[in-house]
C-alpha cells in the first residue's frame, strides 16, 4: 500500500440490531420476517398519546457489547430526539442518544493472518443505543404507485458503533468489521445478519495526500464522502477500493480539499461496481436534538456494570491467544477456528484435549469437519461424530495404523453409517498388515519393476511413489510410508 | 333538576344507596346538555345512546350486586385529547378530525374501571394551545356566566360544562394553566396535580415535561373524589411517580391545623385587576379567620416564567406534533390536487435547475397536510419551537430556558420552607370578552403569568372560586403546594369552601332551574 501516492482514511459507522425478544421502548416482538405491520402497537407506530418505556434488557445487552469494545460506561445517560421527516419514522423523530451516549472511548484490536497490515487497535469514538426506523418499500417505477411502509422493524433496538477514522486500507476496514461481527456474535447480542439488515455499515472515507509544497507539513485532506448501501463485507472492501481510486482522480482534476464542498453521500452499486452520488442536500440537515421529555435518564451503577463485565465470558481475541498457547497452533489456524464461533471452538478444544495433539486436531477440524459443515450447511452441533469418537480415530492416525486418506474413509463411514471407529474399519476391511507380509509384498514389487528400481537406485526416490500405488492396489491396508521405506531399502539391496 | 345542583359526592352516595339510577342521572345531564349546549358549546361530541348504554350497564351490574367502583355510575366529561378506544379523539384539530384511537388512555381505563359514565368529549383550544377555546378548529365554547365572554382554556369546555351543570365531574389537562385558568374564569374548582401523579399515557401530548391531567368539579371534595380515581403509578408512563395514592376523599374534610399560607407578593404586584386583588386579599382574611398564619413570600424568578414557558412548551410541541404528517393517520391533503399543483409547477419551470428545486411529492404532501390541518396558533408554536431548537439557537433559547426553569424550582423550594401552601390569583383578570386577544397572541400568553410556574416546577396547584367581579364574573384563588401534596391542597381548599359559598354560586340559568 505504501506505493500509493496517498493514504486512505476510513471511519466506519456500524448499526447492529440487538437480539432482544422485544423492542426498545415497547413490548412488540422483534422477530424478522413477519407479515408487514403485524408487530406494531400504539407506541412503535407513533400514535398520539403513546409513550415509550425503556426495555432494560436491551440496555444491559448494549452495555455488554460496549464493555467488550473496551468502552467507558457512564453511570448516567439520557435519551434525545433526533428529528426528521420520513414516512418510515412515524413519530417524526428517532429516540437516540446525542451528547451523553451510553458508552464511549473504546477500541477494537484487529490483525491480519496474511500480514497485509500490522496488528493495531481501532479506536471506538462511541457506541450508543437508539430505535430503528421502519422499512419503506418504494415502487419501482417512481410516481406510478404508492410506496409501502412496514413498521415491524420500527423500535427495534439498534446499537450504533462509531469508529475513529483510523483504518488506512479497505483490508483493515474489512478486518475491523469481521472482528466486530465475531465479537458481537460471541456475546450473543446480535445475529449480525447483513441480509436481514441486523448489521449495517456506512463508511466515511477520504484521502490524505502529502503536501507537495510542504513535504514535512501535514498532509492535504480531501473532502469526506459517506458511502452507503454496502450489503456485505466484501462489498465494503470493494466500495472502499473504488472510492479511493475515484477520489484520487477527482483530486487530480479539482484539487478540492476538505471543507471546500459539503459532505457528499454516495451509494455503492453492487452490479455496476461503482459508487453513485445520492441527492445531496443544499445545507446539512439540522436534527434539532433535544432531551426526550417522555423518558427518564438511565442510571446504571458501577456495580451493575461490573456484574455485566464479569459475565462477558472469553472473547475472541483472548480465545485465539489461548488456543495458540495451549495447543501450539499458528495464529492463522486459531483465527480460522475462532471465526467459526464458540461451539466449534469448544468441539476443537475437546478433540485436542482427548487426542493430545492440537495441531493434528486443528488440521482435521479445518479440513474435514469444516468442509462437511459448509457442504451440508449444518452447525457443529449437528455434526455426527462427537469429539471422543473423533479422538479415537486420530489415535489410529497418530499410531500410524491409519494413513490420512484411509482415515478419511473411516471418518466418512462414521458419519454416513454412524459407526464407531472399530466398526468402520472392519466394514472397510482395514486390518493391520504384518511387517513380514509387507516385506514380501515389496520384494515382489521390486522384482516386477526393474526400471523403477533403477530410478531409485539412481537417486530418484520419488519413483518409489509408483510402487506405493501398486502396493495399495494389492492391499489397501498397507501403510504407504512403511511401503516407501521398505521399497527404498530393498531397492538399494537389489542388484 | 335539583339533582344537577348536588355535588358529585352526594350523587355517588345516592347511587350507592340505590336511591338514584345511573340511567336517570345520566339522562338528567344529557337533557341539560341538550337544553344549553346550543349556547355554551362545551362539547365536541356527545353520544346520548352510548352514554345511556354505559349507565344502564352499570345499573344492571349494581342490581346484580357488583362493586361499582368509586364513581359508581356518575357521568364524567373528558377533554377531547384523552385517547379512547374507538371514540373520535380530535384535540379540537382538523388534523385529528376523524381519528379514532385503537387504545384507551390510562386515565380513560381508570375511569371505566371506577364506574364512570363517559358522557361527552369537551371542547378545547387546538392541541391544548390557548387560553380561551377560541383556537378550537370546530367551535368556541362560551362562558356560562356570560356567553359573550371566553370560558378560558385550554380546558374551556371541561370547566364550562361543570359550571353549566352539564356534568358533575370533568377531566382536563394543564400544561401552563389549562385547568386552573378556565376553572377560575368559570367559577369551578380545578386541580393540576404534581407532574407524574397522573399517567400521561394516552394524553395527546402538547409539551411532555409540563402536561398533566387533572380533575375539575364544583367543590374540592368532588375534585378529591375524581383525583383519587385518576392518580397512581403507571408502568406505561416512564415519568409517572411510583408513590401510593392517599385517600383524598377520606381526608379532604379535615382542616389543617396551624396552616402556613404564603402570599405570593410578586403575583399581587403585576397588572392585576382590582376586583381580583380585592378577592385574593379577602381570601387571605378568610384563611386568617380559620386560624392560618399568613406570611408574604416571594418567587423572584416568577416574572421570567412566561418567557421560559414559551420557549420550553413550543420546543416540545414542535417535536410532539411532528407525527401529524399525513402519512399514517389523521388528515392528509387531497392527493389529486397536490399532483395537479406539482404538474403545473413543473410545466411552468423555466429551467432544469428550477424544476429540480420543486418539492418532491412527499415533501409537498407534508407541507400541504400540515398547512391545512393545523390552525394558526398551533403553527405559530411549532415555528417558535422549531426555531428555539435549531442549531445555533439551542443554547440561547432552549438551554437558557432550562436553566431558568431550575431557578424557578429553587424559588419554590425556598418559598415552601416558609409556607405550606402558596396563595395568589389564578388570572390577572376575570373572563375577557370573546375575541379580546384575537390579534394579540402575546396578550393571551401573558394571562398564564401566575399559573406556568407550577408546571415549570412540576408542583401541584388548585384553582377555587373566591369572589366575583363587579360584572358578576367569577374570580379564582390559586393555591400551590410542594410535589405530591395534593392532599394538603385539597384540605386547604375545602377549609376555604366551608367558610365561603363562592363555589356554590352558579350562573343564573343554572341557579334558576329547579
Amino acid at each position: 500500500m505504501s506505493e500509493l501516492p496517498y493514504k486512505i482514511v476510513i471511519g466506519l459507522e456500524v448499526h447492529v440490531q440487538l437480539a432482544t425478544q422485544s423492542k426498545l421502548f415497547c413490548r412488540c416482538s422483534t422477530q424478522f420476517g413477519a407479515p408487514p405491520n403485524t408487530q406494531t402497537c400504539p407506541v412503535c407506530s407513533g400514535m398520539p398519546g403513546a409513550l415509550p418505556v425503556l426495555n432494560r434488557e436491551a440496555y444491559r445487552m448494549a452495555v455488554r457489547a460496549a464493555l467488550a469494545l473496551n468502552c467507558e460506561i457512564p453511570e448516567f445517560t439520557k435519551w434525545d430526539r433526533k428529528q426528521y421527516y420520513y414516512p418510515d419514522l412515524p413519530k417524526g423523530y428517532q429516540i437516540s442518544q446525542f451528547d451523553l451516549p451510553m458508552s464511549q472511548h473504546g477500541h477494537l484490536a484487529i490483525s491480519d493472518p496474511k500480514n497485509r497490515f500490522e496488528p493495531k487497535r481501532v479506536g471506538i469514538i462511541r457506541a450508543h443505543l437508539e430505535e430503528d426506523a421502519g422499512k419503506s418499500m418504494h415502487d419501482e417505477q417512481a410516481g406510478t404507485a404508492d410506496s409501502r411502509i412496514d413498521l415491524n422493524r420500527c423500535g427495534t433496538p439498534l446499537l450504533e458503533i462509531v469508529s475513529e477514522p483510523e483504518m488506512y486500507s479497505p483490508e483493515e476496514a474489512k478486518a475491523y468489521l469481521t472482528e466486530l461481527k465475531l465479537l458481537l456474535t460471541y456475546l450473543e447480542v446480535s445475529d449480525c445478519n447483513m441480509q436481514e439488515g441486523s448489521l449495517r455499515v456506512d463508511a466515511n472515507v477520504n484521502l490524505h495526500i502529502p503536501d507537495p509544497e510542504a513535504a514535512d507539513g501535514p498532509p492535504i485532506a480531501t473532502p469526506i464522502v459517506e458511502v452507503k448501501n454496502m450489503n456485505s463485507f466484501r462489498a465494503v472492501e470493494r466500495a472502499l477500493h473504488y472510492e479511493a481510486d475515484r477520489q484520487w482522480e477527482v483530486w487530480q482534476e479539482s484539487h478540492q480539499r476538505l471543507g471546500d464542498v459539503p459532505k457528499q453521500t454516495r451509494g455503492w452499486d453492487e452490479n455496476a461496481e461503482i459508487t453513485r452520488g445520492q441527492r445531496s442536500k443544499e445545507e446539512s440537515s439540522d436534527y434539532r436534538y433535544f432531551p426526550d421529555p417522555d423518558l427518564v435518564p438511565v442510571v446504571m451503577s458501577a456495580k451493575e456494570t461490573a456484574e455485566i463485565r464479569n459475565q462477558l465470558g472469553e472473547l475472541p481475541a483472548a480465545l485465539r491467544k489461548r488456543l495458540e498457547e495451549t495447543y501450539g497452533i499458528k495464529p492463522y489456524d486459531s483465527d480460522v477456528l475462532v471465526n467459526q464461533g464458540r461451539a466449534l471452538v469448544d468441539y476443537y478444544i475437546e478433540l485436542a484435549e482427548q487426542c493430545g495433539d492440537g495441531k493434528l486436531a486443528s488440521n482435521w477440524v479445518q479440513q474435514d469437519v469444516l468442509r462437511l459443515l459448509n457442504e451440508r450447511e449444518i452447525s457443529i452441533d449437528d455434526y455426527a461424530v462427537r469429539p471422543s469418537a473423533f479422538a479415537e480415530l486420530l489415535a489410529k492416525v497418530q499410531d500410524g495404523k491409519l494413513d490420512t486418506s484411509r482415515g478419511r474413509e473411516v471418518l466418512a463411514e462414521m458419519i454416513e453409517a454412524g459407526l464407531s471407529v472399530a466398526d468402520a474399519m472392519e466394514k472397510l476391511g482395514i486390518a493391520e498388515v504384518d511387517d513380514s507380509e509387507l516385506v514380501e509384498l515389496c520384494q515382489s514389487l521390486i522384482a516386477a519393476n526393474p526400471k523403477i528400481v533403477a530410478d531409485i537406485q539412481a537417486g530418484n526416490l520419488k519413483a518409489a511413489g509408483a510402487l506405493i500405488g501398486q502396493a495399495k492396489k494389492q492391499n489397501p491396508n498397507v501403510n504407504p510410508s512403511r511401503v516407501r521405506e521398505l521399497c527404498i531399502e530393498l531397492s538399494s539391496e537389489a542388484s | 333538576m335539583s339533582l344537577l345542583k348536588k355535588s358529585a359526592v352526594e350523587l355517588v352516595s345516592l347511587l350507592r344507596d340505590g336511591e338514584l339510577t345511573s340511567a336517570d342521572l345520566t339522562r338528567a345531564y344529557l337533557n341539560q346538555i341538550e337544553e344549553h349546549e346550543g349556547t355554551i358549546q362545551a362539547f365536541l361530541h356527545v353520544d346520548r345512546e352510548a352514554a345511556l348504554q354505559q349507565a344502564e350497564d352499570l345499573d344492571r351490574r349494581r342490581a346484580a350486586g357488583e362493586n361499582m367502583g368509586p364513581l359508581g355510575g356518575l357521568p364524567v366529561a373528558v377533554k377531547d385529547l384523552l385517547c379512547t378506544r374507538g371514540v373520535t379523539t380530535t384535540c379540537a384539530s382538523r388534523m385529528l378530525e376523524n381519528f379514532r384511537p385503537p387504545y384507551d388512555a390510562t386515565v380513560i381505563a381508570r375511569l371505566k374501571a371506577a364506574g364512570a359514565v363517559l358522557i361527552g368529549r369537551t371542547n378545547m383550544d387546538e392541541f391544548a394551545m390557548g387560553g380561551s377555546c377560541e383556537n378550537s378548529a370546530f367551535q368556541t365554547t362560551k362562558n356560562p356566566w356570560d356567553p359573550e365572554r371566553i370560558p378560558g382554556g385550554s380546558s374551556g369546555g371541561a370547566a364550562a360544562c361543570v359550571a353549566a351543570a352539564m356534568a358533575p365531574l370533568s377531566v382536563g389537562s394543564d400544561t401552563g394553566g389549562s385547568i386552573r385558568q378556565p376553572a377560575a374564569l368559570c367559577g369551578v374548582t380545578g386541580l393540576k396535580p404534581t407532574y407524574g401523579r397522573v399517567s400521561r399515557y394516552g394524553l395527546v401530548a402538547f409539551a411532555s415535561s409540563l402536561d398533566q391531567i387533572g380533575p375539575l368539579a364544583a367543590t374540592a371534595e368532588d375534585v378529591a373524589l375524581l383525583l383519587e380515581v385518576l392518580a397512581g403509578h403507571d408502568p406505561l408512563d416512564s415519568t409517572s411517580i411510583d408513590a401510593p395514592v392517599p385517600r383524598y376523599i377520606e381526608t379532604v374534610r379535615q382542616p389543617l391545623e396551624g396552616l402556613r399560607v404564603g402570599l405570593v407578593t410578586d403575583h399581587l404586584a403585576e397588572q392585576l385587576d382590582p376586583d381580583v386583588e380585592a378577592a385574593v386579599r379577602e381570601a387571605v382574611r378568610v384563611y386568617e379567620s380559620l386560624g392560618a398564619n399568613v406570611e408574604e413570600v416571594s418567587l423572584p424568578h416568577s416574572r421570567y416564567g412566561i418567557a421560559t414557558y414559551y420557549v420550553i412548551a413550543p420546543s416540545e410541541a414542535s417535536s410532539n406534533l411532528a407525527r401529524y404528517d399525513g402519512a399514517h393517520y389523521g388528515y392528509r391533503t387531497d392527493e389529486s390536487a397536490l399532483q395537479a399543483e406539482l404538474a403545473a409547477e413543473r410545466a411552468a419551470a423555466q429551467s432544469e435547475q428550477e424544476e429540480a428545486r420543486l418539492d418532491t411529492p412527499l415533501v409537498r404532501m407534508y407541507r400541504k397536510t400540515r398547512s391545512e390541518g393545523f390552525g394558526a396558533e398551533v403553527k405559530r408554536r411549532i415555528m417558535l419551537g422549531t426555531y428555539a431548537l435549531s442549531s445555533g439557537y439551542y443554547d440561547a433559547y432552549y438551554l437558557k430556558a432550562l436553566k431558568v426553569r431550575r431557578l424557578i424550582v429553587e424559588d419554590y423550594r425556598a418559598a415552601f420552607q416558609k409556607a405550606d401552601v402558596l396563595l395568589g390569583p389564578v388570572t390577572p383578570s376575570p373572563a375577557m370578552p370573546l375575541g379580546h386577544f384575537k390579534d394579540d397572541p402575546l396578550g393571551m400568553y401573558l394571562t398564564d403569568l401566575f399559573t406556568v410556574g407550577a408546571n415549570l416546577a412540576g408542583i401541584a396547584g388548585i384553582s377555587l372560586p373566591c369572589g366575583q367581579s363587579r360584572e358578576g364574573l367569577p374570580i379564582g384563588l390559586h393555591l400551590q403546594a410542594p410535589p405530591l401534596e395534593e392532599e394538603r391542597l385539597l384540605r386547604a381548599a375545602h377549609m376555604f369552601q366551608t367558610a365561603t359559598d363562592w363555589h356554590r354560586r352558579r350562573p343564573d340559568f343554572v341557579a334558576s332551574e329547579d
